[in-house]
């Protein structure tokens, strides 16, 4: 509930029809990218379009994040607002969090039921009759139908780059707070050794997580098209990595603001709220080793 | 309860912006809120004249006006338009203006982002409704878009619809954020959650659903995406996926949707009953906790649309169970709604009418809901016209008609002029009529056996299809005397509304002049 003060709202502003137009641009584009692409016709209008919603979503990320940080700064926001914040950040997080739930559900669905039915257990008994002789297992590096999804020669096991990559995630948690901490007694020496930390720990896990793609494309036939078992692993860790580069990206422009001054010891959610973020990041990636890698 | 009247203490508040930019570029949750409606409205009539070439091919047996894969387009993108473009908004656009006014605060939580929701809609149907014109046709799959016809049959043009939902997801989920901000961190002071108005209620627990599943309809279309466009294998069994999984992970989101289409409509309700039955609501803490218990029993009934696609008997029994608990819950608001009722002062104006209305064929769409969640009997009713009847008793005189009475019941402090009230009533009675003819005979259609979504039948349907088409006819043309009505109060000729128009409201927003001022409740007033 609010206390009786006077509650920040904002202006007129230009930046969510900017980032409407830019949205819009970026999503036609790409849509139309893959159509044309799919049809054998030219795609370099789409390319444009796809390019020049990319800068106009760059230019309204920066022009408004810039006029928060503007505001916030000048004091405009009271603590009612900085409570807006918070709801506001959590419940996307959760929102995210669902995300990952369709398809953490996806994959539970077709390891359960799907596949075993495939193998013709229980009164399903459809692969007898389409694929005869189809042995049910997972990982799955035989697929019912491997003219139109070859199987991978091998799957990516947990205890190597995975492992590895689970404990710069889980050490880049542990940074990231040791950080947060700094920020509130205000020694911001300390922030930044152990914010940069972070953002190492998160570059390495990025750069061995490209690794194992390579090696999945390249040694192991492990792709996109390898049948359930390529689908949801790149599907899982593929949106999970794209999260941590915007995570990443994130942390790199909190390391900007530390530089330039920004944040108090007791005024500081964007910075809260990007360790949230990676904290949801790590967490997920948690999920991942269990279910995708180990399990 | 203090401080109502409108305040321009603050440099920055003065009145809206001349011209174009006004609306382009606002913040203001009163202008944001009547974008909504009025965006939902004009799809309400893009969508509705696709419903108009569906009845008219329907009205006698044989292919007449248009072509089979037309026609597939025409019942697909009529019920994507409904449900996401006509009735998600107007819901957000009753919010957007009253949620503010009723918890007493001086605007949304967010205003940018909010203009941000709304303004994406508007790019997300040009998306949408381009696809009309595309190589190929727009989807023609049904709303529900089910895997393969989606995936390994479906148009080019089904990737621009994925876009397109991926923006409209993005939109329903930031004011969905912007809902629950507002409502949990901007009631005023006293205001406690048992204090709340049960419009306010309603949608925080819609807002909640929003961000629960909106996120699950991103992942199933990212996932059709990919079977499309990048050789996964989600939905094709030759790669070890599974059609069935599509239809799982589409109606987690689906149930909780159609919920998310009428909790708000419930809400509305519970503020126009005990207005005209000059009686407090019976039962308001009951009434918060069956739309909570509805919504948490939504999550778990998903797997009731797909009782004949062959899931274990355990599943079946399961989904059933849980289905019919949901009629205890509702059947608590229909009794609360009753009970109000009942021994009250009543009067009759229009949004009582459509109230009323609501009560009623509301439950009756939930009774068909009861017959299909039988799972053996649903083997019968799968697919038939019966479905079609069911789904649109609950939101035509459901949603829909919870739209309608929200806008009457609120129009005068929106315009700050009454409606006309021989009007009001002549479009309720002319759409009651018009609904039930379209509709009531679908029932009976269903249960012979009439096949949805086929755009000829067998020769014993075609009278019942004469008398819907003529019913669906009326209930549509009458919407334009709605726009008639609502431009006629916009324009101010009508009868001056008090601030407090009718005599058993009650709320803050009764509290402000009418029309309510560009600015309400800049410093919260105090709730006893």
């Amino acid at each position: 509930m609010a206390n009786n003060q006077t509650y920040y709202v904002p202006e007129q502003s230009k930046w969510p029809i900017v980032a409407t137009i830019g949205m819009f641009l970026l999503m036609y584009g790409v849509a139309s990218i893959m159509v044309n692409n799919s049809q054998g016709e030219p795609t370099q209008a789409s390319w444009f379009m796809f390019l020049a919603g990319a800068l106009v979503m760059v230019y309204m990320l920066f022009g408004w994040f810039g006029s928060v940080i503007r505001e916030s700064r000048a004091g405009l926001y009271s603590e009612q607002m900085d409570r807006s914040f918070r709801w506001g950040m959590a419940w996307f997080i959760f929102s995210e969090v669902m995300f990952f739930a369709a398809f953490f559900g996806a994959l539970f669905y077709v390891r359960v039921f799907v596949v075993p039915w495939l193998g013709g257990e229980g009164d399903k008994g459809t692969s007898a009759m389409l694929w005869e002789g189809f042995q049910a297992n997972w990982p799955l590096i035989n697929t019912p139908n491997p003219e139109a999804y070859p199987p991978p020669d091998g799957i990516i096991g947990p205890w190597g780059l995975p492992l590895i990559n689970t404990i710069l995630l889980v050490t880049s948690s542990f940074t990231i707070t040791v950080a947060h901490h700094a920020l509130k007694e205000d020694n911001r020496k300390k922030v930044k050794i152990w914010l940069g930390a972070t953002i190492v720990l998160a570059l390495v896990f990025l750069g061995l997580q490209a690794e194992e793609y390579v090696h999945a494309y390249q040694d192991l036939n492990l792709t996109l098209q390898s049948g359930i078992y390529g689908s949801t692993f790149f599907m899982l860790t593929g949106f999970h990595g794209a999260h941590v580069i915007l995570g990443t990206l994130i942390l790199i422009v909190m390391m900007v603001r530390i530089q330039k001054g920004h944040f108090t010891g007791d005024n500081h959610f964007g910075f809260e709220a990007a360790s949230w973020y990676w904290h949801f990041v790590d967490v997920v990636w948690l999920g991942l080793f269990v279910f995708v890698y180990v399990i | 309860m203090s401080a109502v009247a409108d305040t321009h203490a603050q440099d920055h508040h003065h009145g809206p912006a001349k011209g174009m930019t006004r609306w382009l570029l606002t913040t203001n949750h009163k202008d944001i809120g009547s974008m909504y409606l009025i965006f939902s409205f004009a799809m309400f009539l893009l969508g509705g004249s696709m419903a108009m070439v569906i009845r008219a091919e329907l009205f006698q047996p044989g292919l007449q006006i248009v072509e089979p894969e037309f026609f597939n387009q025409m019942t697909t993108m009529h019920g994507l338009i409904m449900v996401f473009g006509a009735v998600m908004p107007a819901f957000v656009g009753l919010a957007n203006w009253m949620l503010p006014l009723m918890v007493g605060a001086p605007d949304m939580a967010l205003p940018r982002m909010n203009n941000w929701s709304f303004w994406l809609l508007p790019a997300a149907f040009l998306m949408l409704v381009s696809t009309l014109f595309m190589q190929g046709g727009a989807p023609n799959f049904g709303w529900t878009f089910y895997a393969p016809l989606s995936t390994t049959y479906g148009p080019p043009s089904t990737t621009f619809f994925i876009f397109a939902v991926h923006i409209m997801g993005i939109s329903s989920i930031m004011g969905a954020i912007n809902v629950i901000a507002t409502i949990l961190n901007m009631r005023a002071p006293g205001m406690t959650l048992m204090k709340m108005p049960l419009f306010v209620w309603t949608w925080l627990i819609t807002a909640f659903l929003l961000i629960a599943v909106m996120p699950v309809l991103a992942g199933v279309v990212t996932m059709m995406l990919m079977d499309i466009n990048f050789g996964t294998s989600f939905f094709d069994a030759a790669g070890g996926g599974d059609p069935v999984l599509f239809q799982h992970v589409f109606w987690f989101f689906g149930h909780p949707e159609v919920y998310i289409m009428i909790l708000p409509a419930f809400g509305v309700v519970s503020h126009i009953i005990p207005a005209f039955a000059r009686k407090p609501l019976f039962g308001y803490a009951s009434m918060v906790y069956a739309v909570g218990a509805i919504a948490l029993l939504s999550f778990l009934v998903w797997a009731h649309h797909m009782f004949t696609v062959g899931i274990p008997i355990f599943g079946q029994l399961f989904f059933m169970y849980a289905t019919m608990l949901i009629a205890v819950p509702t059947g608590v608001k229909v009794f609360n709604w009753v009970a109000t009722m009942f021994r009250g002062s009543m009067t009759f104006e229009t949004p009582m009418l459509f109230s009323v209305a609501f009560v009623i064929l509301f439950t009756i769409g939930g009774f068909s809901g009861l017959m299909l969640a039988i799972a053996p009997a649903d083997f019968q009713y799968h697919d038939t016209y019966f479905v079609v009847a069911h789904f649109h008793y609950v939101l035509v005189p459901g949603a829909i008609f919870g739209i309608f009475a929200a806008a009457y019941y609120w129009l005068p402090k929106w315009t700050g002029t009454m409606y006309d009230e021989t009007l009001g009533k002549t479009h309720f009675w002319l759409s009651f009529v018009g609904m039930n003819l379209a509709f009531f005979p679908m029932h009976f259609l269903g249960l012979a056996g009439m096949p949805r979504r086929i755009p000829d039948y067998a020769l014993q349907f075609a009278d019942f299809n004469m008398v819907s088409s003529v019913g669906a006819f009326m209930f549509g043309a009458t919407q334009l005397l709605f726009l008639f009505i609502v431009v006629k109060c916009v324009r101010g000729y009508g009868e001056k509304a008090s601030a407090k128009p009718w005599e058993g409201a009650e709320g803050l927003e009764w509290t402000v002049p009418s029309p309510a001022p560009y600015h309400t409740f800049a410093t919260p007033p105090d709730v006893k």
